[in-house]
């Protein structure tokens, strides 16, 4: 077998700062996985810069052995659309929290991701505020009691993936920070697809809103409550892998392969590339107890990225340019003499 | 009759195409070699109501051939279109000045609209000045007649009419502006054509029926030799920037809004991809800054340019720039606030902000150009500052400057001041991200994608050496002494305060910014008459020049002449308490006036 030759380990990404978040809290596998996903990408150090917010999730860059800039509170996706349109070799990762990214950041969140830029967005979605203490956020279930919501939150809340596709995602992904080598793959789909790559990551706070994903992520009933997609693959989950979906005039429709005549042909088969958004929007508007939640990548859709027209318009503009250096430009036209 | 300069003002209703007249005006005067100075005047209504004194859009412009510092206080001629255009200016008028109007437009209804109580082309109200009545409008439509165009394109050409006559007045030729239509209109040549016809009918018009009896002659200027042309505040400012990039050797990005009167340096810098200038027009004012921050972060000449309201949402991120050290330019074309204030006209009332409006100890450097073609080397010298002593610049601009033209005597990249951005390319084991210069206190640019050099800033604060994030009081402590002593030292790095008045002793006249051509020319009028006066204009804000302690030493009195009511005064105060300044404000969305600046000189020299 061929072994692929990494330039790194993943321990090797790992900064000399000693990472500071609670004991269990859901950011440390995320490391990881960050970490498993660079080394097999063979991302070069030097070559990737990790731009994040404010927020727990956000001191993320100060881990990471490669170039970091901690910024501030839901601005890291426009500073980092700076960074990519300054410099397009480099591989620009955004960490960001629900709160920074949908509340304060909520405006450069559906920017970046209508315009395309290609970056990759890990947003760790723990439905709270970390940092501030624990109030609610916009992805905060309605009713939960948080600091400042005693008597239950009123909000609606926002589904990230409704968000995205909202905003004319082409690549939106979802995992819980249970499987790090789910994450680590999704992570490595993302970097590859060539656009904005949103990956929202169910993310455990065990501080300020401990378990709010328990009831997909929990270990022993996961294989019935997540759907893990895959491009090209039936949509079966369930723990003999015998329950899947299919379509049911205009819904979905949890099926058992075996019962009244189903068998696997029955079954949809996930495209990710489908350009229509109909059925990626089904999938990720699927909920407990009816449906599993989809993980995995839902849409990896190939369109125009902001960063590759950007660039081709100034190559052709410097191709076709009357001048040369400002001097020409400083000189033509109307100008005149004085002697 | 041959005239050393004058003052002619283009008013009319803000469709009628007042800002276009005077721009191709001013346009085809800087081609004859004269010194310039305009000041557009308009409202922030797109098409504010027709015929109302609100609607009224203006353009001054004063040329001439030697004592053009400012658009001038007041008219030699004034066109006004309607009567509205009229009334707007009629307190503002000298002595037996000329005025031209469209006597088609003053209909009973018009006069009444812009509240006049009778005609005042038949009531003698205007019997001190040169009224010259001209039926423009019916006179534009039965030249354009032929080429059938609908009767509002028809209406539209009575500009051109207009210009075609004042152009005759003050012996211009017309061929320039012949050439402008046929570049403009390659695409619509019925339009190009009718507007070629109506400015030959105005010229043909004004010199048969010598309506319009003594012409006058602006002789060109006494310039300083060379190459010329015509620049407003914000082309110059963005030119300033592509040259900046260019000798620097590193690419121009611009991250920005649209926002009056700002958004010309964007729309300016889009036009030039063949430089490779990097333009994004982002979705708020805080995403324009910050994009331009990870821009610098990653090695580019970063630059993001506003106005009053989009600088106060740019604050916290300027904070940012300043923790982290990183060189950014943020421009401001200040207009009259607070809030969205008054959006087209001028003031210079964003200095405290500059200054001071941000949270925490966060010392910046403030700059401010004072003339529409020096927004060129201020813009430059800004972007040198920030690469050479890592650190964000803010430019004052003002609406009058911005949108203000004059003729640039034309540089060449070769002749402008070196830029030495403080890039470190190659790995060092002994650098440390918040290492620091010895004389400069400025640390290093290490962008992404330096092999081996890879490390991590933000807004935490850090420590001393390192760079690590420390909350250690004793560091934060020092870490503000620092970047405060980084600020300070730049004034080691900028030539010394000048002032004009070699033997006075009296009284020193302080001004910054864009006032600085209008005060000037009210000095030098009473140096003339051997006033004890001087004069000193400020361009770096902050830190100040090393010597304006001594010059302020030599005065027995200061004013400080500026558009707020008194920023710059209050920030004197606090950085040189140690002399006392007397203050002259005006808050009007206006400039000064030289008889006004005159009048209050003369006063203070008279107190004894
Ligand atoms: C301008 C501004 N407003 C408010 C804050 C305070 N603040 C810091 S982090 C945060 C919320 C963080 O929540 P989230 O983004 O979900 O991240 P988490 O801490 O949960 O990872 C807030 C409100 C700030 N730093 N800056
Ligand atoms: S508060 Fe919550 S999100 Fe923040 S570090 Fe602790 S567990 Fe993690």
């Amino acid at each position: 077998m061929e072994t692929l030759q990494c330039l790194y380990k993943p321990k090797e990404y790992a900064s000399d700062q000693e990472v500071k978040w609670c004991p269990g809290c859901g950011d440390y596998a995320i490391i990881n996985a960050v970490q498993r996903a660079f080394s097999e990408l063979n991302l070069k150090k030097e070559d990737t810069a990790i731009i994040s917010g404010i927020g727990c999730s956000s001191r993320f860059p100060y881990y990471m052995d490669t170039f970091g800039f901690h910024t501030i509170h839901g601005r890291p996706a426009v500073i980092a659309s700076g960074v990519k349109l300054a410099n397009p070799e480099l591989s620009v990762w955004i960490v960001s929290g629900d709160g920074d990214s949908l509340a304060i950041g909520g405006n450069h969140f559906i920017h970046l991701v209508r315009r395309n830029i290609n970056v990759n967005l890990l947003l760790f979605n723990n439905e709270i505020y970390g940092l501030t203490k624990g109030q609610h956020s916009p992805t905060t279930k309605q009713g939960v009691h948080t600091k400042s919501a005693p008597f239950g939150t009123i909000e609606n809340p926002f589904n990230v993936g409704e968000l995205v596709l909202g905003s004319q995602g082409q690549f939106y992904a979802r995992v819980p920070d249970t499987d790090v080598k789910l994450m680590a793959s999704v992570f490595i789909e993302a970097e590859k697809h060539k656009g904005t790559s949103v990956v929202e990551i169910l993310q455990n706070c065990v501080i300020f809103n401990d378990d709010t994903h328990a009831s997909i992520t929990a270990k022993e009933n996961k294989a019935n409550t997540q759907l893990i997609l895959e491009h090209g693959k039936p949509m079966l989950f369930g723990e003999n892998n015998n329950k899947g979906l299919r379509l049911n005039g205009l819904d979905l429709q949890v099926v058992t392969i075996g019962e009244n005549g189903i068998t696997e042909q029955d079954i949809l088969i996930h495209d990710a590339h489908s350009k229509s958004t109909v059925l990626h929007n089904m999938l990720i508007q699927m909920k407990l107890p009816d449906f599993p939640v989809a993980m995995g990548v839902i849409r990896n859709v190939e369109s125009s990225v902001y960063d590759e027209e950007f660039h081709r318009q100034i190559t052709e503009g410097k191709k076709e340019g009357k001048y040369k250096t400002v001097d020409d430009l400083f000189f033509s036209g109307n100008t005149f003499e004085v002697n | 009759m041959i005239v050393e300069s004058a003052v002619i003002k283009f008013a009319g209703d803000s469709g009628d195409g007042m800002q276009l007249v005077g721009t191709l005006f001013t346009e085809n005067v800087a081609l004859m070699g004269n010194a310039i100075a305009t000041f557009p005047d308009f409202p922030s209504e797109i098409r504010a109501p027709q015929g109302t004194v609100a609607g009224v859009s203006g353009f001054q412009i004063h040329f001439g051939s030697s004592g053009v510092h400012s658009p001038g206080d007041a008219p030699d001629v004034l066109v006004a279109m309607n009567p509205a255009a009229l009334k707007a200016n009629i307190h503002n008028l000298k002595a037996n000045c000329m005025i031209l109007v469209d006597s088609d437009s003053f209909g009973k209804r018009d006069i009444d609209k812009a509240g006049f109580e009778s005609n005042p082309l038949e009531d003698d109200s205007l019997s001190g000045y040169k009224v010259v009545a001209a039926p423009i409008t019916s006179l534009t439509k039965a030249a354009v007649s032929e080429l059938g165009l609908d009767n509002k394109s028809a209406d539209r050409c009575k500009n051109m009419f207009t210009l075609g006559m004042v152009l005759w007045l003050f012996n211009e030729p017309i061929e320039y502006t012949i050439q402008y239509f046929d570049q403009k209109f390659k695409k619509k040549p019925l339009i190009g054509e009718a507007n070629k016809k109506a400015l030959n009918a105005g010229y043909n018009y004004a010199l048969t029926t010598e309506i319009i009896k003594s012409a006058y002659q602006v002789l060109p200027a006494k310039n300083t030799p060379g190459t010329y042309r015509n620049m407003t505040g914000n082309q110059s400012a963005a030119w300033g920037f592509m040259a900046a990039a260019e000798k620097a050797a590193k690419p121009l990005f611009l991250g920005s809004y649209p926002i009056t009167p700002a958004t010309d340096i964007m729309q300016e810098l889009a036009k030039h991809k063949w430089s490779g200038a990097r333009v994004f027009q982002a979705e708020d004012e805080i995403a324009g800054i910050c994009s331009a921050i990870g821009a610098a972060f990653a090695g580019n000449i970063a630059v993001t340019t506003t106005s009053g309201p989009g600088m106060a949402l740019k604050t916290e991120a300027i904070g940012l720039a300043i923790m982290t050290e990183l060189p950014i330019v943020i421009v401001d074309v200040q207009r009259g606030g607070p809030s969205t204030g008054l959006p087209t006209k001028t003031e210079q009332s964003d200095l405290m902000q500059a200054v001071w409006g941000r949270n925490g100890e966060s010392p910046i450097v403030v700059l401010s150009a004072s003339r529409p073609s020096d927004c060129f080397d201020w813009a430059y010298e800004a972007v040198r500052i920030a690469v050479e002593h890592m650190t964000p610049v803010i430019l004052l601009t003002e609406s009058y400057l911005g949108n203000g033209a004059e003729p640039w005597k034309i540089k060449r990249l070769a002749e402008m001041p070196a830029i030495t951005p403080r890039t470190l390319n190659q790995a060092d084991s002994l650098w440390k991200p918040y290492s620091r210069d010895l004389d400069k206190l400025a640390r290093s640019w290490v962008v992404p994608g330096t092999a081996g050099m890879q490390h991590r800033i933000g807004g935490l604060e850090k420590d001393e050496c390192t760079g690590c994030v420390s909350h250690n009081p004793l560091n934060h402590e020092k870490m503000v002494h620092i970047r405060k002593e980084k600020i300070q030292r730049i004034a080691n790095y900028i030539p010394l305060q000048k002032y004009k008045g070699k033997d006075a002793n009296d009284l020193l006249v302080v001004c910054w910014g864009g006032q600085f051509g209008i005060v000037l020319g009210a000095v030098m009028e009473l140096q003339e008459e051997n006033k004890n006066i001087a004069f000193t204009n400020f361009n770096y804000i902050n830190p100040l020049p090393k010597n304006t302690e001594e010059i302020f030493a030599k005065f027995k009195r200061i004013i400080v002449f500026e558009l707020n009511t008194g920023q710059f005064a209050n920030y004197l105060r606090a950085v040189l308490p140690q002399f006392k300044y007397k203050q002259y404000n005006k808050i009007q969305g206006l400039p000064f006036t030289v008889k006004e600046l005159k009048t209050k000189f003369n006063q203070i020299l008279s107190e004894s």
